[in-house]
């Protein structure tokens, strides 16, 4: 099986945004921009996701959908604050592929099921966010990695395969924006009980750790975002229309997070490719 | 002039990325269920995403079933898509029995879950694959893949696959985790593939390009 390449593009109002454990958002850039980088760069899908989709109105989101929609060929999923049969209709309308569902889905696990059923289960993703607890198991958390729901993953991976998940996007909140590795443990837990794909994502700060994921953690797929955000920083993808908001003293700085060794698509699809992972490789004409 | 395409609609599948890959490509792609209008149109598309026995329950009751057909027998370009492939087929599997469009004589089955080498085979197949060309003479040449280079890498989401009673009808196969299926077929001036073009890349978009083309010099 190819596995793929997915980078991950957290979006806060109109820009492009990085945190770590979820939390501490620096203002990158414009999502469009680096949509269009990626995907000529070889990315195999792409995720948006809105984090701060309950504080702030979603119509910003639905353009940046649509102007990424017109220019770019590969699958986009959306996420983030996704509620009702109608936001899925709309997200898809504004040119999304596929949605992610974390809190609703907890909230209310047969929004899966109606969502399956009315849309097809290959554009239902579930989005798990893990943390790992001090005796070891690891709980699903809601709203972004801030309230703990007491439910533990594995357990709620095998029911959203159950009730027509396409596939599981599996974020270790811990390890997620530290550079640090993926949580491999956690992935694999889930990985081999359930027949769905499973992304791995959180953690990924050098392309072995990607290497890592795939061959020891069974993931179909690896969501990536610091370790290509920051290789392309020093591009100037911050023009007139850049929209400032929130905290820009990250980029003003130039100082990146250490354990983050920023790379290329190419050189990471290079890599795996050496080491007998089969990807998609660009032919660049 | 932009040539006008119809999309149809049967109100299942996410139609927009099929639409903005036609408008890319110069042409004028209308999203529609409305019989009159699609056979006004110098070509069709048939999409979908979802399941076999909605679309077909809804293409009856949309009145659509002898609408596709008529506009097949006009000679006009038609291009299906994933379950828009499927369902020019015979019948399916997909939880009971659903009868076809019938155009393509075969059945849609299920993945297993298991290889003939006991492996795990994750369903849906969800990611690239490659498309090889299965057919005889000069079919490749005259297909919308023309402009494609053989063992190309496409787009593909599906839990079903199909395979033409008439090897003759396959353009190319692709094989996931050792089971061998039909990517896509060719016949007349009908194309229809189970993978998406609209989410394949700039080789993707080659194929629409090709579709307009055809449509250009129909």
């Amino acid at each position: 099986m190819n596995i793929r390449i997915i980078p991950r593009l957290d979006i806060k109002g109109p820009n492009l945004v990085k945190g770590i454990h979820l939390e501490g958002l620096r203002v990158l850039g414009k999502p469009e921009a680096f949509a269009k980088f990626y995907y000529e760069a070889g990315a195999d899908e792409l995720i948006y996701q809105d984090v701060v989709a309950s504080l702030y109105d979603r119509n910003s989101l639905q353009d940046i959908i649509s102007r990424t929609a017109k220019e770019i060929f590969i699958p986009l999923t959306v996420g983030g604050g996704i509620r009702t049969l109608d936001d899925i209709k709309n997200v898809l309308r504004a040119g999304a592929d596929k949605v992610s569902i974390n809190t609703s889905a907890i909230k209310k696990p047969q929004f899966i099921r109606d969502a399956a059923l009315k849309f097809g289960s290959s554009t239902i993703v579930v989005a798990i966010e893990a943390i790992k607890q001090q005796d070891g198991n690891y709980f699903a958390f809601i709203d972004n990695g801030r309230e703990a729901t007491g439910i533990e993953v594995v357990d709620w991976a095998c029911r959203v395969e159950e009730l027509g998940a396409g596939e599981i996007v599996i974020t270790s909140v811990d390890r997620e924006g530290t550079g640090i590795g993926f949580d491999v443990n956690l992935v694999k837990m889930i990985a081999d009980k359930v027949t769905i794909p499973v992304i791995a994502h959180g953690g990924a700060g050098k392309k072995e750790d990607l290497l890592e994921v795939l061959k020891k953690g069974n993931a179909s797929a690896v969501s990536i975002a610091s370790i290509l955000h920051y290789g392309i920083l020093s591009k100037d993808f911050t023009d007139n229309s850049f929209n400032q908001e929130g905290n820009t003293d990250f980029l003003r700085s130039g100082k990146l997070v250490s354990t983050v060794e920023p790379t290329t698509i190419k050189k990471i699809k290079m890599y795996l490719y050496k080491n007998n992972i089969d990807v998609r490789m660009i032919t660049t004409e | 002039m932009k040539y006008k395409v119809a999309i149809i609609d049967f109100e299942l599948s996410n139609l927009f990325s099929v639409q903005h890959a036609c408008n890319y490509v110069g042409l004028n792609a209308i999203i529609t269920s409305q019989k009159e209008e699609i056979l006004k149109k110098d070509a069709l598309i048939l999409p979908g995403v979802g399941s076999f026995g909605d679309a077909m329950e809804n293409l009856i009751r949309l009145d659509l079933v002898d609408t596709i057909k008529s506009f097949i027998a006009t000679g006009k370009q038609f291009l299906g898509i994933c379950l828009g492939f499927q369902l020019l087929f015979t019948e399916s599997e997909e939880f009971g029995t659903f009868q076809g469009l019938n155009l393509i004589d075969g059945i849609v089955r299920k993945f297993p879950n298991i290889n003939s080498n006991g492996e795990l085979i994750r369903v849906p197949q969800i990611g690239w694959n490659y498309i090889v060309d299965s057919s005889n003479g000069d079919k490749w040449e005259k297909s919308l893949l023309k402009n494609i280079k053989n063992n190309a890498y496409m787009y593909f989401v599906h839990s079903f696959y199909a395979m033409p009673a008439n090897e003759k009808m396959i353009l190319t196969k692709t094989n996931y985790e050792g089971i061998e299926y039909c990517s896509s077929v060719c016949f007349d001036n009908v194309f229809a593939s189970q993978f998406h073009p609209e989410k394949s890349g700039v080789e993707g978009i080659k194929i629409y390009q090709e579709f307009a083309n055809k449509i250009k010099n129909c």
